[in-house]
Order: structure tokens, then C-alpha cells, then sequence
């Protein structure tokens, strides 16, 4: 009982700090940057669920928030309402996702991403191509936000806490998932996909869902993204912000809870707060990724469990060591 | 009625035949002991009735079922139930959710993406019962990565066997144990209840001999000797296949 105590406070005051964030900063710029450390960090998750749990690494994913976001941006240009649009874009995303997940998981391995990549392509070239609907490289703009219950979300601080109430969802879903049973087959087909066949899962079928669930929460990050920038273009749907989000998983750590949390905000910040300071922020981002591959290469959080274990089994076994020295010179 | 019967069953590797013309019947309840040298085709033929490769002719039938065509995901679900020559299990967990996921695979639970896993008592039993079967109930909480190359063994009989199956295929279960080890499997393969029917591939013919009702002889993937023990053990044909006489 104890232990579980422990970790409902540290959760509890996890979830306090993160809305207290808006006051600590008190400036928008910051706050802003916070919602989109907050919208990364979903869309991490939702990468996750296929590199982390499934050991399936994708290269397409930003083709999946970019249509939720591009359908929710089309949606309002034609006139309808908010709710509408982001009905519409969770259904455009899951709808891509299924389309991606139908044809590249016929593979795994290299020839998976490969062709996740290459879909992945295939939506941005439509969204670059495909003026009539996209509007080209002039991307489209959104005039308003939500007012969900009649709150207006056009503060930073009202956006952040929308923000905040999605990810904290999109968290939530991901730690039950993680200890489903539907979670352990996943888990399963990523260590041993033949023995899971063998035991009777449909490994296609487990694989499947996964990939819709990633992609329901990469479009979540979609329609967040659409209403916090008010501006999608298909630079938004690139390889390069793929990949990115791909970076935030690993650097952060796959297949753990936080890790994608953490890989967003480290790149976010980077990317906002060095920039403004270190004109190469681009290779500082670099650097930092080649230390974390050589020093953690099991990413930030799990390698810094795996070095505070190492430490503290350290510390005891000093401390063993000097009681026994102080017990030998006593007799 | 047969539990398990091969008929005419073939599979070639490019120009290489793996299996020609292979049949077997086995009764249900039978122990049934396939013995060859290295590459005899013995893991081809488990491969081809568990259906994780497509024969290029003949039928598999479980108890008079024909179920050749049947993917090999769903022959766990009619009974089917193997183990690997090669350790496969799921080294980041522990031994108790490697047996979990044995009884997931056969539980409709397995789609649930929702419920915790860790609280389902009923399943948690089941798998305690399964490791408690092979000895291995006392340490169900430790990580399969600290285990002992004999307790894996143990894990994958534990596992084979917590689906309850009705033809079960063990796929040198001996292979790698040190002496102590081969006489606590064998123990533990001679307490499986005769309902279930056993099919076991062996290498070396010595170390599973008394386990065995009847014993097949493979060579090249064609079946050369069958019959019952002393017959196969006496027979000249089995000595030319071991001792090249």
C-alpha cells in the first residue's frame, strides 16, 4: 500500500506544478511554450505506442497529425463550427491511419519505416500539390479557437490549460493501456512475434489497433496544433518533423511513460529557448542527441533510473563496507 | 480417431525437400517420440504441423479435422500447443507474466485495452498453478532475464502447458540441460496427464527413449523406421542412420 501512496502524491503534485506553470512564468511567450511542449509531448506519446511498445519505428507520423490538422483547418474555411472541425479531423487522421497502417504493416523492421516514410511523403506532396483543398504552400489559416463551456481559449493561459486537460487525458489513456492485457500482447509481438502467433494472438490484429490507437493520439496533437499556431503549411507534415517527434521518443526513451514527455521538452525548449540565445541551436540539438545515444542510449529517463540505482547501490555498499571496518576494529 | 495424423506431407526449400511424403497417425493419449540426426527435418515438420510454414502438399488434421488451411494463430485455439528448440520467451518480463501471456493468448481478456492486467485473479492463478506444475511457483516474480538456462526450459513446458492443450509438441525439451536438469524434465513430461497427447522431437534417441510409446525415425525428411520402441531401437535401419554402419 505504501509504495502506491507514494506515487499518487508524486503524481498529484506533477499534475499541481504543471497547472501552476502559467503563474510561476507569467509572461505568454513562456506559457506558450509550454502549450507547445505540452502538444509535442501528445504527439510523442502517441508515436510511442508504436516505436516504444510495438517495436515498430515510424517515419510518417507528422502525415497523420498534419491531415487531423489540415481537415480541422479545411472544415472551418468551409464554414462549419468548431465542433464539426475537430470531428472531422479526428476522423481525416484515423481514416489516413488506417490507410498507413493497412499498407505498412504488410513489413516490419527497415522496410516498415521505409514505408511509413514514403507515405508519410505521400501526404505531404498532396498537401503541397493538392491546392484546391490544401491552398499549397500558403498553407491555410484558422481565425478563431474553441470556446469549449464558453471559455474562451484565445488567452495563452486559456489555451495552456486546454492544452494541459488533453495531455493529461492522452497520459492517462496511455499508463491504463500500458497495463492492459491488450498492452502485455503488444508488448509481446515487439519481443517475440512468433511465439505470440503461437500462442494464439493475431499478432496483424494487435499490430493493427496500436497503430490507430497511435495515430488517435497523434491526431489529438493535430487538432492542437491547428488551434495553437491558427496556421497549417506543408512544411508541418515534412520528413524533418517526423523525425523530430521520432527524436523526442528515443531521446526521451521508448517504450516508458515519460520518456516521450521528456523528449518534447528538451527538443521544444532547445529549439525556442537556445535558439534565441545560440545562433547554431541546430547543432547544439545534434550534440546533445549524440551524448544522450552514447551516454543513455536507452534515453534520458530510463538511463537516468538505470545510473541513480547504480549510485545508490554504490552508496550502500560504501556504507556495508564501513560498518564492517568499524565491527572488525571493535573486536 | 486420430489426434494428430499427417498425410502425405511435403515441403522443399528451393531444391532442397525438407519433408517428403512424410505420414504419421497418432493416437490421442499417445507419447510419440520423432527421432532423426541434424537436419532429419524434424523442426520442419513441427513448423509444417503447427503451421508456421505452408506445406507444399499433403494435410494436417487434428482429431479428424482437416487443418491444413487453418492459420497457425488459430490452431492454439483448437488445441494445438508447442514449445521451441531455440528459447523463445519474453526476456524483459517476469516468468509469471511469461505464463500470463500463455493464457492471455487463449482469453478473450487479450483485446481488453483497458482493464489492469496485474489484478486479474483469476488469470494470476491459472499461470501460479501452470509454474507450479514445473517447480517454478517460488521464484514467479523474478525477471526471465535472471533465470537459469533450465528454468527457461522449464518456463516454455510451463507455458505449453498452462493452454491446456490437446496435442502438445515439445521441440527437444532436453536440448542444453545439464544431467540434473534432462531427470527433472523428464519427471515433469511423465506427469502430464494422459488426456493430453504428446509429440516430442529428440536429437539424441537415449535421453527420451522411455518417455516414448512409439518412436519415428527421420532421415533426409522421409520417415525410415516406425514402430514401437524395441523395434525401432532394434531395427538396422536406425543403426545405420546413427552409426553410419
Amino acid at each position: 500500500m505504501r509504495p502506491m501512496s507514494v506515487r499518487h502524491i508524486a503524481i498529484t503534485i506533477a499534475i499541481l506544478a504543471l497547472i501552476a506553470v502559467p503563474y510561476a512564468v507569467d509572461q505568454p511567450y513562456y506559457v506558450n511554450i509550454a502549450s507547445q511542449i505540452l502538444l509535442y509531448a501528445v504527439f510523442a506519446l502517441g508515436l510511442n505506442v508504436l516505436v516504444g511498445y510495438g517495436g515498430l519505428v515510424s517515419l510518417g507520423h507528422a502525415g497523420l497529425s498534419g491531415a487531423a490538422a489540415y481537415a480541422v483547418a479545411y472544415l472551418l474555411a468551409a464554414g462549419h463550427g468548431h465542433i464539426v472541425a475537430i470531428a472531422g479531423g479526428l476522423a481525416a487522421g484515423l481514416v489516413v491511419t488506417a490507410g498507413f497502417a493497412a499498407l505498412a504493416l504488410r513489413a516490419t523492421g527497415i522496410s516498415f519505416i521505409m514505408i511509413t516514410l514514403a507515405l508519410g511523403e505521400i501526404i505531404w506532396g498532396l498537401a503541397y500539390r493538392w491546392i484546391s483543398i490544401t491552398n499549397g504552400d500558403n498553407g491555410i489559416s484558422v481565425s478563431s479557437r474553441p470556446a469549449p463551456f464558453g471559455l474562451p481559449l484565445d488567452s495563452a493561459n486559456a489555451f495552456y490549460d486546454a492544452t494541459l486537460f488533453v495531455f493529461l487525458l492522452s497520459i492517462a489513456t496511455c499508463a491504463i493501456f500500458v497495463r492492459s492485457p491488450f498492452g502485455a500482447a503488444l508488448t509481446g509481438t515487439r519481443d517475440q512475434p512468433r511465439r505470440m502467433n503461437a500462442l494464439g494472438f493475431h499478432v496483424w490484429m494487435i499490430r493493427f489497433w496500436a497503430f490507430m490507437f497511435s495515430g488517435l493520439l497523434s491526431s489529438v496533437s493535430g487538432v492542437l496544433f491547428i488551434y495553437y499556431y491558427q496556421f497549417i503549411s506543408p512544411p508541418a507534415l515534412a520528413l524533418t518533423s517526423s523525425a523530430e517527434v521520432l527524436l523526442m521518443v528515443i531521446s526521451g526513451g521508448a517504450g516508458t511513460l515519460l520518456g516521450p514527455v521528456v523528449g518534447a521538452s528538451l527538443v521544444v525548449i532547445i529549439k525556442l529557448v537556445v535558439s534565441a540565445y545560440v545562433s547554431r541551436w541546430n547543432f547544439m540539438l545534434g550534440a546533445i542527441f549524440v551524448a544522450i545515444v552514447v551516454f543513455m542510449p536507452e534515453g534520458l529517463v530510463p538511463g537516468t533510473v538505470r545510473l541513480a540505482r547504480s549510485a545508490l547501490r554504490k552508496t550502500e555498499r560504501r556504507n556495508l563496507l564501513a560498518r564492517v571496518t568499524v565491527n572488525g576494529q571493535k573486536s | 480417431m486420430t489426434a494428430l495424423a499427417v498425410t502425405g506431407l511435403n515441403k522443399a526449400f528451393g531444391g532442397l525437400n525438407v519433408t517428403r511424403n512424410v505420414n504419421l497417425a497418432i493416437e490421442p493419449g499417445e507419447r510419440r517420440l520423432i527421432i532423426g540426426p541434424n537436419g532429419a527435418g524434424k523442426t520442419t515438420l513441427f513448423n509444417l504441423i503447427t503451421g508456421e510454414l505452408a506445406p507444399d502438399g499433403g494435410a494436417v488434421l487434428l482429431f479428424d479435422r482437416d487443418i491444413t488451411r487453418v492459420p497457425s494463430r488459430n490452431r492454439a485455439h483448437l488445441g494445438m500447443a508447442r514449445t521451441y528448440q531455440i528459447i523463445t520467451l519474453f526476456p524483459r518480463d517476469t516468468i509469471l507474466r511469461n505464463a500470463m501471456l500463455a493464457l492471455l493468448g487463449l482469453s478473450p481478456l487479450r483485446w481488453n485495452p483497458w482493464l489492469a492486467l496485474h489484478r486479474q485473479q483469476g488469470l494470476l492463478n491459472q499461470a501460479r498453478a501452470a509454474l507450479g506444475r514445473v517447480g517454478l511457483e517460488q521464484m514467479a516474480e523474478r525477471p526471465l532475464a535472471e533465470t537459469s538456462y533450465g528454468e527457461k526450459r522449464r518456463v516454455e513446458i510451463a507455458m505449453a502447458l498452462a493452454q491446456k492443450p490437446r496435442v502438445l509438441l515439445l521441440d527437444e525439451p532436453f536440448a542444453g540441460l545439464s544431467i540434473d536438469e534432462r531427470r527433472d524434465v523428464r519427471e515433469l513430461l511423465k506427469a502430464i496427464p494422459r488426456d493430453v497427447t504428446v509429440v516430442m522431437i529428440e536429437h539424441d534417441m537415449d535421453t527420451a527413449l522411455d518417455l516414448a510409446d512409439r518412436i519415428t525415425l527421420l532421415h533426409f525428411g522421409e520417415v525410415i523406421v516406425e514402430g514401437i520402441r524395441s523395434e525401432v531401437v532394434a531395427d538396422p535401419r536406425t543403426r545405420e542412420v546413427y552409426l553410419g554402419e
